[in-house]
Parts: structure tokens; C-alpha cells; sequence
């Protein structure tokens, strides 16, 4: 290795590749790899934010058995998980289909659609608040069909659930382009065979495009189940920081924000609870790999 | 050559049922499945759409305006940009864009520079422990950041930054993804041309900067692209570190205003368009890069 470069036509600095990693790896170490060995560690701990605290073995994990909060927590985020994942696996697809003919103006469609992905979190959450306010649009569209105003955002359920589709909604273009690009790849001799032995319409979707993007589906799958399991903005925003009528609909995210921020937070507690959306997370996507497997044989 | 030559009598035999509107492979659209599309495409652009614009039009409502009729009013009466001058009024809104440009500039320039860098070192040197060294931006990408964020909370008061729009850029300023992907597009080139430069005597930095950056430039687009929406839309981590309202970005800053002032709906709906309408431009004029940086994130991440 010395020897090659020493006849190299000009020396290159033996220490470069590492200066040129340097800020990255530097950056990545600190901000994310010790917090994460520091969140492993702060979960067996009674740290607050100005107390150090000791080590306090399993109690943390003790009491969250025994946290109402906490199993509220975990039930919204999983319920998240089971009602948003299916939409944003099947909705995107049938999107992408409407989309991926070149008919004319379909690239002035297929930028509009993706406008929510683009738009902070914030802004959406705020922009439904209005929407789906007492006396916001919606309510007025279904007094004026006769069916009477609904109250969206005060209702424990239907604040969860208006939330998930603001969820939903927003994913919705970023899957769809994903889902294009999987599509374009689908050779057009299956669907023209299928065509010709008399398939139609949804038929030849169950049977040619569904297969074709089984992959594609398995991967959007995984991503939405992990970005559904950490939910925080979209139900902060809307049913406010204390989480809706008696904290009820809390999140697991809202729970470690909450717990854990400020000068009496709990860190050792608010890193327990964040060990547990990160087992959940890595579950998660090893769950959606070997179904994924499990299809395949 | 030959399949194009099998194909052409197929579509021949077609021709004469007056083709209008063909797809992509030259396949003739039928009318009534194309009205059927357009129907679909308008109603999904209503739903997609139309909350921006019934935002823009509740901003531009004056304060006489009844903006809770049944049935609903679409347009204002009378527009005005009362509301806009108001939300200055109310909270310090040209402030808090301006910390979110300086939050959003500077992940842009921090994520350009450092994951080019990395990138490179990843992709191109020669020396032992590029494996770990690679194995460290991929862990650190699997590492969900809602997981740690209190950790980097304690991390940033350890170090002093907390409140500051420095700690607000410095935990995402070098992404791990971002990394991957400049590694990627590095690993793409052909080696032959930093060979020619590496004889005619270009040293690394040279050969970095010269050769290698350049040819990447889309990606580099698509890092810039996404580093500085992540940044302009960020929500969790700005509303953790900062606690000083005049350090708010615009997303904590609406936020807290409609916390406070939640039942001016035209306050609030005039703070969002100022929040949304710079983006909303970005992907207007750089569509193309926002398309890209969805399939290589998707597929490498």
C-alpha cells in the first residue's frame, strides 16, 4: 500500500479519506449513534433533565406496565398502524394506475397530487383543523346536504381517525410516485394476454398488476407501518398537546414528547418509552420483510 | 428491430377505428374510458388540491366576510390582505420565515458538503475501515430519530445549543441517507475518467472536486431539494429544542399561533399560506428533482 503510493505521480495525503469522512461520521456519531446507546442506557435510569439519576434496573419498564397512559399510547399508535398501512398500500396504487396513462395534462395531475406531500405537516394538520371544524367546510358542505355537522375534532374516536386520514391523505402523492415507477416496469404483454383470454378490468389488476408490484407493495408497506407506528404531529396538531378529550388520544411519540422534554422531564422514563416504539419499529419492518418472504415461497 | 416490425401490423389492424388519444406505448385511448379518467383525475384533484385553495381563500377573506356559511362561500367577496398584515401584527411571522430560511440554508449547505464528502471517501478511497465506516451511516439510518429524540435533547443541553437555531440544524445537518445516496451516485461513475485526470496528476481534492462533483450534480440537486424541505417542514425536533419564542421557526410559530389565537381561522389561514407558498414554488420549478429523490430514497432506504 506505501509502496503504491509513494510512485503515484502525486502523494495523496494518507490522511484524507478520513478528513473527507470526518464531518459526516463525526455528526452521525454524536447526534445519532450516542443518543441512541444513551437512550438504551438512560431506560434503566432515573434521569430527569437537570437530575443525572441512578441506575434503577427494570422499574421503569415495571411501571409503564401499570401506566394507563402508556397502553393508551400503544394502542393509538398500533390502531394507526393497522388502519392507515392497508390505505396507503392500496390507495397509492390505484392512484398510480389513474395516473399512468399519457393522456393530455396528466403531468400538470400528477404534480398537483403530490402538492401535499410537499406542504409542512403543520400546515396540513392546520389546514384539516379548519376543515374539519364545528363550522369549517366540511361540516358546512353536510349541513347543506341535510346529513347535520359532525363534531370531527371533539369526539375521542373521531379525532383519531379525522387523523389518520389526514395521514393518509398527505402520503398519498409520495407513494403514488413510487408506485409509477414500479408500474413502468410491468411488461404490457401480460396485461395485453390477460386482455385476450377475457380478463377485465379488476381482474386483470388482481392478476397481472398486483403480482407485478407485489415488491413495490412490500416496501411501502414497511415504510408506512414505521412512519404510522411514530405518529406525532398530525395528532398533536389536531387534537391538541395533552392528546384529545382525557389524553385519550395520545400517541406513543406524544407520550416520550411529553414526558421527557422540558425542566421536570422524565428522561429515564420517556427513554423507556422510546425503547419501546424502537422495538416495535424494527419488529415492524421485520414482520412486513418476512411476510414478504413467506409470499415468495 | 424485430419485435418493432412484428408490432406494427397489430396496431395497423387498430388504425381504423380512429385513433385520438394513445398511451405511452402508442395504444389507442377509447372515449368513454377516457372521460371516465378525467372524471376521476378532477374529483382526486378536488380532494388533493382544494384544501390549499379553500385556505387561500379563508386568508383572503376580509373581517365582515361570514366565513362559516352554509352552504359554504368558495370565493371571497371582497379579497383583501388584511389578514397577512394582521398575523405580522399578532406574532413576529417575517422572523420566524426568516430563522426557517436560515435553518433550511444552512441543512442545505451542511448536507451538500458533508454527504458529497462522505460520499466520496465511501465510494472512491482506498483505506481500511471504509466497511465500518459505511456500516455507520447505514445504522445510523435504520435509527428511527422519533426513538432517540430525547437523547438528543439532553445531547444538545450537554453541549449548550439547546434554544438555538444551531441545534436546530446540527442533528440532521449531515444525513446518513444522504450519504448512501452521494456513495451511490459516486460508485455510478466510471472509474476511467478520474484515471485520466489521476494521470495528468490531479491530486484526490482536485479529482473531487474537478471531476467526480460534477457528474453528480443531479444528485447533489436532489440532497439539496430534500434537506432544505425536511428542514423548511420540520415539526418535532424544533418544538423540543427551542423554548424562546423569538428563536421559533415558522412551523413552531404557527403552532403557537394557533394555540392562541385559534378561533381566527383567517389569522391562522393566512399563516399557512406564508408557510406553504415557498415550497409550493420550489416544486413548481423543481419537480423533477422532488420525483427523483422519492425513487432513489424509497429504493435505497
Amino acid at each position: 500500500m506505501t509502496t503504491s503510493t509513494v510512485t503515484r505521480v502525486r502523494r495523496q495525503l494518507p490522511s484524507s479519506p478520513w478528513l473527507f469522512a470526518a464531518p459526516g461520521l463525526l455528526i452521525t456519531g454524536v447526534f445519532i449513534l450516542y443518543p441512541f446507546v444513551s437512550t438504551v442506557v438512560n431506560a434503566f435510569t432515573d434521569r430527569r433533565t437537570l437530575v443525572p439519576g441512578k441506575f434503577v434496573g427494570l422499574a421503569n419498564f415495571r411501571e409503564l406496565l401499570h401506566d394507563d397512559m402508556f397502553w393508551i399510547g400503544l394502542r393509538n399508535s398500533a390502531l394507526y398502524v393497522v388502519c392507515v398501512v392497508p390505505a396507503l398500500v392500496v390507495l397509492p396504487l390505484l392512484l398510480a394506475l389513474l395516473v399512468r396513462k399519457n393522456i393530455p395534462g396528466i403531468t400538470f395531475f400528477r404534480s398537483a397530487f403530490y402538492t401535499p406531500v410537499v406542504a409542512s405537516i403543520v400546515v396540513v394538520g392546520l389546514i384539516w383543523v379548519w376543515l374539519l371544524d364545528e363550522r369549517g367546510l366540511v361540516n358546512s358542505l353536510l349541513e347543506t346536504v341535510g346529513v347535520g355537522r359532525v363534531g370531527f375534532l371533539s369526539d375521542q374516536w373521531l379525532l383519531l381517525f379525522s387523523a389518520m386520514a389526514v395521514t393518509v391523505w398527505k402520503g398519498l402523492g409520495y407513494y403514488m410516485i413510487i408506485y409509477l415507477a414500479a408500474l413502468a416496469n410491468v411488461p404490457r404483454e401480460l396485461h395485453e394476454a390477460a386482455s385476450v383470454d377475457g380478463a377485465g378490468a379488476i381482474r386483470r389488476f388482481l392478476t397481472v398488476t398486483v403480482p407485478a408490484v407485489r415488491s413495490t407493495m412490500v416496501l411501502v408497506a414497511a415504510l408506512s407501518s414505521v412512519a404510522a407506528f411514530k405518529v406525532f404531529s398530525e395528532v398533536y396538531l389536531m387534537a391538541g398537546p395533552s392528546g384529545g378529550p382525557a389524553g385519550e388520544d395520545t400517541t406513543l411519540v406524544m407520550l416520550v414528547q411529553r414526558t421527557g422534554t422540558g425542566l421536570t422531564g422524565r428522561v429515564g422514563y420517556a427513554s423507556a418509552i422510546s425503547l419501546v416504539v424502537f422495538v416495535v419499529t424494527v419488529a415492524l419492518m421485520l414482520l412486513v420483510l418476512r411476510a414478504d418472504r413467506r409470499d415468495e415461497s | 428491430m424485430s419485435v418493432l416490425q412484428k408490432a406494427r401490423p397489430v396496431s395497423r389492424t387498430e388504425a381504423p377505428r380512429e385513433p385520438r388519444v394513445t398511451d405511452e406505448h402508442g395504444r389507442r385511448i377509447r372515449v368513454g374510458e377516457l372521460v371516465v379518467r378525467y372524471v376521476l383525475l378532477l374529483a382526486v384533484l378536488a380532494l388533493t388540491v382544494g384544501p390549499f385553495l379553500w385556505q387561500l381563500s379563508t386568508s383572503l377573506k376580509g373581517p365582515t366576510e361570514d366565513i362559516f356559511s352554509s352552504p359554504p362561500t368558495f370565493l371571497p367577496g371582497h379579497p383583501t390582505l388584511h389578514n397577512y398584515e394582521r398575523v405580522a401584527d399578532t406574532i413576529p411571522v417575517w422572523d420566524y420565515a426568516l430563522n426557517s430560511l436560515k435553518v433550511a440554508a444552512a441543512n442545505v449547505v451542511t448536507n451538500c458538503v458533508g454527504s458529497a464528502l462522505a460520499g466520496y471517501a465511501l465510494a472512491r478511497l482506498r483505506y481500511r475501515g471504509r466497511r465500518v465506516a459505511t456500516l455507520v451511516f447505514i445504522l445510523a439510518m435504520l435509527v428511527p430519530v422519533e426513538g432517540i429524540i430525547i437523547a438528543q435533547f439532553t445531547t444538545m443541553r450537554e453541549l449548550g445549543l439547546n434554544n438555538t437555531l444551531i441545534g436546530v440544524v446540527l442533528p440532521g445537518c449531515v444525513g446518513a441517507m444522504n450519504v448512501l445516496l452521494m456513495r451511490n451516485a459516486f460508485r455510478n461513475l466510471p472509474y476511467e475518467i478520474e484515471e485520466a485526470a489521476y494521470v495528468d496528476g490531479a491530486n484526490v481534492w482536485q479529482r473531487f472536486l474537478r471531476v467526480a462533483l460534477p457528474s453528480v450534480r443531479g444528485t447533489v440537486a436532489v440532497v439539496a431539494i430534500f434537506a432544505f424541505m425536511g428542514a423548511w417542514d420540520d415539526f418535532l425536533w424544533p418544538l423540543i429544542v427551542l423554548s424562546d419564542p423569538s428563536k421559533f421557526t415558522l412551523t413552531i410559530g404557527l403552532n403557537y399561533l394557533h394555540g392562541t389565537f385559534a378561533n381566527d381561522e383567517r389569522l391562522v389561514a393566512a399563516g399557512t399560506v406564508i408557510a406553504v407558498a415557498p415550497l409550493i414554488a420550489l416544486f413548481a420549478c423543481l419537480q423533477r428533482y422532488f420525483f427523483r429523490g422519492v425513487g432513489e430514497g424509497a429504493v435505497k432506504g
